[in-house]
């Protein structure tokens, strides 16, 4: 009933949107993390449909391991920003330049 | 237009929507709060595919984890929002340009006609999906699988060790101190002279 490539425009327009919030809020990290989920969620709709459509249950495994990943990765990423804002007092990409050269 | 078309439209609908407010959103709160709402019509868009083991872990494992993860640590700090938007309006034309620019390429290449599939026939009632994925995660996969195990150790050791803090005042035994101090550190022996009885 609904074609294969409408699901695949779906991924490819949240995929951008994911882009194009990377380039707005370039400066506050949590939604930079965010950003990086929204762009996980449209690789697994694109890998979900394919597995739908090729009648494969492989791209389901692939989506199963993803989001093992991206839960370590949110959880490390957040670890990360909790301790940078400990030592700065701030998450504003722009001053955090210490490695500056 | 089908009953499944409309799901479809309607909860893709949801999704975008609410992906385009995450990235414009004052607010992180807000922004948390309508990734929650994305992930969660995204996870009806995944049963409609058939993925209901995956629509159900989305919920269970980014609603119910990851994002209350997330809004426990935007609730912690205590963030500046109007400095961190600057340069929203600086950045609107470019990022507006790049996305649109990205989305329209690949619409292009996924309306093309390579991606024609026939609409496979839905799966009988018989076969259960859960089932499906387990046949095939613990003996063809079973390694990957063991090693997102191990990912997931690290990932809990990494975020403990990376917050851990250690506040000063705090009396505590340290062992290897203690094994380690010598008669030297506790005890002086002074020599001196007996007074002289009067």
């Amino acid at each position: 009933m609904i074609p294969l490539s409408y699901f695949l425009v779906v991924g490819a327009l949240l995929f951008s949107i994911a882009v194009a919030g990377i380039f707005l809020n370039r400066k506050n990290m949590i939604i930079l993390l965010m950003c990086i989920e929204l762009m996980l969620l449209a690789v697994n709709l694109n890998f979900i449909a394919f597995s739908h459509y090729l009648g494969d249950v492989a791209g389901q495994v692939f989506v199963f391991f993803i989001l093992t990943v991206a839960a370590a990765e949110a959880a490390i990423g957040l670890a990360i920003l909790v301790t940078v804002f400990r030592n700065r007092r701030t998450i504003n990409v722009e001053e955090l330049d210490e490695m500056k050269g | 237009m089908t009953f499944q078309l409309f799901v479809f439209f309607l909860f893709s609908a949801v999704t975008l929507l609410s992906a385009v407010a995450v990235v414009t959103m004052r607010n992180p709160i807000y922004a948390a709060l309508f990734l929650i709402l994305a992930f969660f019509s995204s996870a009806a868009t995944w049963v409609l595919l058939e993925a209901e083991f995956l629509g159900v872990v989305l919920v269970l494992v980014y609603v119910g984890a990851v994002m209350v993860l997330f809004l426990f640590v935007i609730m912690m700090l205590d963030i500046q929002i109007d400095t961190l938007r600057e340069g929203f309006i600086r950045y609107l034309p470019v990022g507006l340009m790049v996305a649109i620019a990205m989305a329209v390429e690949l619409i292009l290449v996924m309306k093309s006609g390579v991606f024609n599939r026939d609409i496979p026939e839905p799966s009988p009632l018989s076969v259960s999906n859960t089932e499906s994925l387990g046949e095939v995660l613990y003996t063809e996969y079973v390694f990957p699988f063991e090693i997102a195990a191990i990912i997931l150790v690290v990932a809990i050791i990494a975020a403990i060790v990376l917050t851990h803090r250690r506040r000063k005042g705090v009396k505590k035994q340290d062992p290897s101190k203690q094994v380690r101090v010598r008669r030297e550190d506790r005890v002086r022996l002074v020599k001196m002279k007996s007074e002289e009885k009067q």
